[in-house]
């Protein structure tokens, strides 16, 4: 794993030749692929939830989106990092991914809301679960408002006609994705984990008394 | 058909609840009026009617939230929503009747705020108001099976915004667009795919919102 990241970031500068900026395209990239990932995945494991019942599916739900809005955030700031760099302004709303990304982690920060304010309980899962579920179906909703928003908004749509990629920097590009997509199911495992850990002592402490 | 008459009962149980209350719907009337006030002050001279088409769409928003935040209270205050859940209809019924009665508010409240809008602002055309029934219909289904998740939990008014506002934003992003593209058949056409598919989802899934 932290063998995969060293050779993402050894590799990467190899073939960097649009400029020192076009680097964080391997981290900025990724994490954004990583955070959908993150995302459906909470959105699988709440529909399992509630077709099936079984309460593990709430917490790895739960585990699964906290991983995705974490990337999510890091999507946005190294976006915003990407686009200071190569456009010159900290933020852009023609570029339909960040705007996206701003909307979604409003909405997973809406989810937080709302789980830490239900009552535990099968009620907060199954309500959490519709939430994500909700999610999902955001996203392409939302991708499809925001490029016909460019319309309005924008009446000249932004293209932007980068060189094709060569084969290293795809490579490189294959590299990092792979290892942010292990990093975070490394922290997923980790998180959820703890989590469990967390629940079965409180049934213990609960048990002593 | 069963399911119909229920859904039925259902609005017109809200709806006279509120003729005999007079709860909700003066309440959104207000604001949406005094909103339109504000706005006359908050746009500068001169701004042009795209500011005050865009600003409508704040104005509606808002409003919606407005009543939505009210639609559960009556249940929530005599325990009315354990009753419903026990009763022996589709729950999603009880979804559906919410929706239906929410909407009706907030149609009537727009039918006196639109005309003003005219009135203070800018005309509004065909696809305009389109655009606003459908946007009425998505943020009303989806905002009432928040409302009710919202209902269950500590933070109450405060959670509702926060869950809907986010949903809203592509109903917004095609109100706007059905009022001043020039396109606006396909911000109508994006209007009705988000109504279809948020609908079936809210309407699927509120059974498990409700139960305990």
């Amino acid at each position: 794993m932290g063998l995969a990241l060293v050779l993402a970031l050894i590799v990467a500068p190899e073939d960097a030749d649009q400029g020192i900026s076009q680097r964080i395209f391997y981290i900025h990239v990724p994490i954004a692929l990583t955070a959908y990932f993150c995302f459906g995945l909470g959105a699988v494991k709440a529909l399992l939830l509630l077709w099936r019942g079984d309460e593990r599916y709430d917490l790895e739900s739960y585990v699964a989106i906290h991983q995705g809005t974490i990337f999510g955030a890091l999507t946005l700031i190294t976006g915003s990092i990407w686009a200071r760099a190569s456009w010159g302004v900290w933020w852009t709303w023609s570029s339909n991914q960040l705007v996206l990304f701003l909307v979604l982690f409003l909405f997973y920060c809406a989810y937080f809301m709302l789980r830490f304010s239900l009552e535990e309980g099968p009620r907060r899962a199954r309500s959490s679960a519709v939430y994500a579920l909700f999610g999902v179906a955001l996203i392409p909703v939302s991708f499809l408002a925001i490029r016909l928003a460019d319309d309005f908004i924008h009446p000249t749509v932004f293209t932007r006609d980068g060189p094709q990629m060569s084969a290293t920097m795809f490579t490189t590009f294959l590299v990092a994705w792979a290892a942010v997509t292990l990093l975070a199911y490394v922290l997923y495992r980790v998180e959820l984990a703890g989590k469990r850990l967390d629940a079965d002592l409180r049934e213990l402490r609960e048990a002593l008394q | 058909m069963t399911y119909l008459a229920d859904v039925a009962a259902l609005t017109r149980k809200d709806l006279r609840v509120e003729l005999r209350g007079r709860d909700t719907l003066p309440a959104m009337l207000l604001f949406v009026l005094a909103t339109l006030v504000v706005f006359h002050f908050a746009l500068p001279e001169g701004s042009g009617d795209t500011a005050a088409y865009g600003l409508l769409w704040v104005a509606i928003v808002f409003t919606a939230l407005l009543g939505l935040a009210r639609a559960w209270v009556p249940e929530q205050e005599h325990r009315v929503l354990d009753g419903l859940v026990l009763a022996p209809c589709d729950r999603s019924a009880i979804w559906l009747g919410k929706t239906l009665a929410t909407l009706v508010f907030l149609l009537a409240a727009q039918a006196v705020a639109l005309p003003v809008f005219v009135l203070f602002f800018e005309p509004l055309h065909a696809a305009a108001l389109a655009g606003v029934v459908l946007a009425d219909v998505g943020i009303c289904a989806v905002g009432s099976l928040m409302a009710a998740m919202a209902a269950a939990s500590r933070a109450r008014e405060v959670l509702l915004p926060l869950l809907v506002l986010p949903l809203a934003i592509p109903l917004i992003v095609g109100g706007v667009g059905a009022a001043v593209s020039a396109d606006a058949e396909r911000f109508i056409l994006f209007l009705l795919l988000y109504d279809a598919v948020f609908a079936v989802l809210s309407w699927a899934s509120f059974e498990y919102v409700v139960t305990e």
